[in-house]
């Protein structure tokens, strides 16, 4: 391994790990399908939909599927008499860096049979979207959201895609992502400006209180709130306010010197996502 | 003019039904009152309200007083956990599991490190494996205790809460003992444990085995056969066992609806298949089921105790693994190998190998996923926890519709949601 000078560790701690060029999404044994019943079964039904099985930690069958057959397949696993995979136990996401594709991945579970399998589909960067999957497990519903929320990745057909963990005006960007900086993209400056002025009332409006039921807006656009006096009302704006203070009775400018540098040119969170 | 029906209630011991279960007593038979037609109304709980267990908001459309819908909002603890995990090394990451359910924080801890070990091929000892399913079945009765407690006080009965942490105060004293800490107890490492049990401290669990069915037994005296309880209980937030599935709970709100899944029957680890308790399951899915069954499992919970401590073997807690488990300070101080072995693993940390691994346990509120994604560094690419509160919590407006404001709270305290977990 290369010795790594101070400043290098230190970029380290703040950057975390960085993948190198062999790593990536792990490659488990490659497992000849017979070894689980379902996954010959799919084999069988799908043929070349089933790009690729593998086995990890000794007993974990993962089957790679392509994005847009995922639905299909999931929605057979569940209703076919033989596999009545009927939990959908979890559904995340992943990503790897270095600009390589996510993947979502389904874990399931069979009651009746008592047979896990889990399921993933990759995702290029620039065609972050697939089927939702609320319809045949319900349980999808707060799943998806927050991987639309932290990762970023649109479900098609999904009833009601907001953010879930962070606030529905956040604007930095899916935090999950390995691009995203461990502290955020806008300056300590500006994400206190904004929490500053955000002004609580505004949470309780009845517009506010029936969001969930109203229109939607569309995905990968942030809801608009009535911005307060002086407060940034866009990111692009953001980069440049260091010098207004937002508000009249500003105690102080938490500017660092980095502030501009880590705000400025950042595109807006669905920019980088779509 | 429509008229909607109204029950009342008196407090009068209940007799029970055909089928063995207490029925609810109304005092008059069901009256009427006139249908008002007035407007839907939006009202607003949370997120500082003490019957959210945390700060869960919920906005409620009612119409007069029943729930036409139910919108819960979530994230107000998000501390991004599964991102911190990324900048940390492997055994780093404990100290961050167990403050997601800070009311059962050893069971988190032993997933987590069951789920890397399962990832990097280790076995733990015979004596690990009996330790960790002590320390997870005593947080099991730990979570459930606060749970009969707080959901007690949310429906109005004060003393059942006063009687469950003076038992919880004791299983803080076994945490504290084993850990130094009473809640944010780290107690797992990669390949072991921080320590082994103090001397001392199975004489106090068995102590804590043997005094604690008084107290379960006093707290059902107090609440099975009221009328109050079972008025505020019964048929209140029911859902199918089909719909439960569909919806992803797990755990004792699963097995209230009479689905017999028990990660610890279904998929078992530790030898749980080798221990000798029962599936606790319900068979309406209502709170009222999901409080028996609860009730019940903390006794189960107390027979795979006891099963547990006549088994415990000796022999070493760590696994013999210099790649993961540090040497003992003589074997550092005097031998050269030991001294790198130490070295590498303070510096690097634990190294795991790429690849992956989803493992799953039953916590007290369900079944508890870790997954995580090696590429063979000493931190991982991803680490993603399957929280069961926060599944359970999504099927919260499906339970609660139809039914009173004041059910509401019934129906969250009865889902044993804890926050931390949810928004991790």
């Amino acid at each position: 391994m290369r010795k790594k000078s101070f400043d290098e560790a230190l970029h380290d701690l703040e950057s975390g790990p960085e993948p190198t060029e062999e790593s990536g999404a792990p490659r488990g044994e490659s497992a000849d399908a017979s070894s689980h019943p379902s996954v010959a079964a799919l084999r069988g039904r799908f043929g070349d939909a089933v790009l690729h099985h593998t086995i990890f930690a000794g007993d974990e069958h993962v089957v790679y599927v392509p994005p847009e057959r995922a639905h299909e397949l999931l929605q057979w696993l569940r209703d076919d008499e033989a596999q009545r995979y009927d939990l959908l136990t979890d559904l995340t996401a992943v990503d790897y860096g270095g600009g390589r594709p996510l993947e979502v991945v389904y874990q399931l579970w069979s009651i009746a049979a008592k047979r896990q399998l889990r399921i993933k589909a990759t995702l290029p960067l620039n065609a972050l979207e697939i089927e939702s999957v609320v319809d045949i497990w319900h349980a999808a519903d707060w799943l998806e959201r927050e991987v639309w929320d932290l990762f970023g990745i649109h479900f098609r057909g999904h009833p009601d895609l907001r953010r879930i963990m962070m606030p529905d005006n956040y604007a930095e960007g899916h935090p999950l992502r390995k691009d995203f900086p461990l502290r955020g993209r806008f300056s300590r400056a500006e994400q206190t400006r904004r929490s500053l002025s955000m002004a609580v009332e505004d949470f309780y409006t009845p517009d506010e209180l029936g969001a969930a039921g109203g229109a939607q807006p569309a995905p990968g656009v942030a809801r608009e709130r009535a911005p307060k006096d002086g407060a940034p009302k866009s990111s692009s704006d953001a980069a440049g306010v260091s010098g207004t203070p937002g508000r009249p009775n500003d105690p102080e400018d938490w500017t660092l010197g980095t502030a501009g540098s880590a705000a400025g040119g950042t595109p807006g969170p669905e920019g980088a996502a779509t | 003019m429509s008229t909607r029906t109204v029950e009342y209630m008196v407090t009068r011991t209940p007799e029970l039904g055909a089928d063995g279960r207490p029925i609810r007593m109304p005092v008059l038979p069901q009256g009427m009152e006139p249908e008002l037609h007035g407007e839907h109304m939006l009202i607003n709980i949370g997120p500082q309200h003490p019957a959210t267990h945390g700060v869960l908001r919920l906005v409620l459309e009612l119409d007069g007083e029943t729930v036409v819908k139910c919108t819960p909002h979530i994230g107000y603890l998000h501390s991004s956990f599964e991102k911190l995990g990324e900048y940390r090394d492997w055994n780093q990451i404990v100290p961050l599991t167990d403050r997601m359910d800070y009311l059962a924080p050893l069971i988190y801890n032993c997933a987590y490190a069951m789920s890397v070990e399962k990832m990097m091929g280790i076995e733990v000892t015979e004596r690990c494996k009996v330790v960790r399913l002590i320390c997870m079945e005593m947080d099991r009765i730990f979570s459930h205790l606060l749970w009969i407690g707080t959901t007690a006080i949310d429906i109005g009965a004060f003393t059942v809460f006063l009687w469950t942490f003076q038992e919880r105060e004791r299983i803080y004293n076994l945490h504290e003992a084993l850990t130094g800490a009473r809640i944010t107890t780290s107690a797992t490492r990669i390949g072991g444990m921080m320590a082994d049990l103090p001397p001392g401290w199975i004489e106090a669990l068995r102590h804590f085995i043997a005094t604690l069915p008084k107290t379960l037994d006093e707290v059902e005296t107090l609440l099975t056969r009221n009328n109050l309880w079972i008025g505020r209980n019964r048929d209140i937030g029911v859902i199918s066992g089909e719909n439960a599935i569909n919806y992803g709970l797990t755990g004792p709100n699963l097995r209230a609806s009479g689905v017999p899944y028990d990660i610890r029957r279904d998929r078992p680890y530790y030898d749980y298949e080798t221990y000798d308790f029962d599936v606790v399951v319900g068979e309406h899915g209502d709170c009222y089921d999901r409080y028996l069954v609860r009730m019940e499992e903390m006794r189960q919970s107390l027979l795979i105790l006891d099963q547990a401590i006549a088994r415990l073997p000796d022999g070493p807690i760590n696994v013999d693994d210099p790649r993961v488990i540090l040497p003992g300070k003589t074997d550092l101080m005097s031998d050269m190998e030991s001294m790198i072995h130490h070295f590498k693993l303070v510096m690097g940390g634990v190294k795991a190998p790429a690849g992956e691994s989803w493992f799953s346990v039953e916590s007290s509120k369900g079944e508890l996923g870790m997954y995580v994604v090696s590429d063979g560094g000493s931190k991982p690419v991803r680490w993603r926890v399957r929280g069961p509160s926060f599944i359970n919590l999504s099927a919260l407006p499906k339970m609660v519709e139809g039914h009173l404001l004041s059910d509401v709270i019934t129906v969250n305290a009865s889902l044993d949601i804890v926050l931390g977990e949810i928004d991790r």
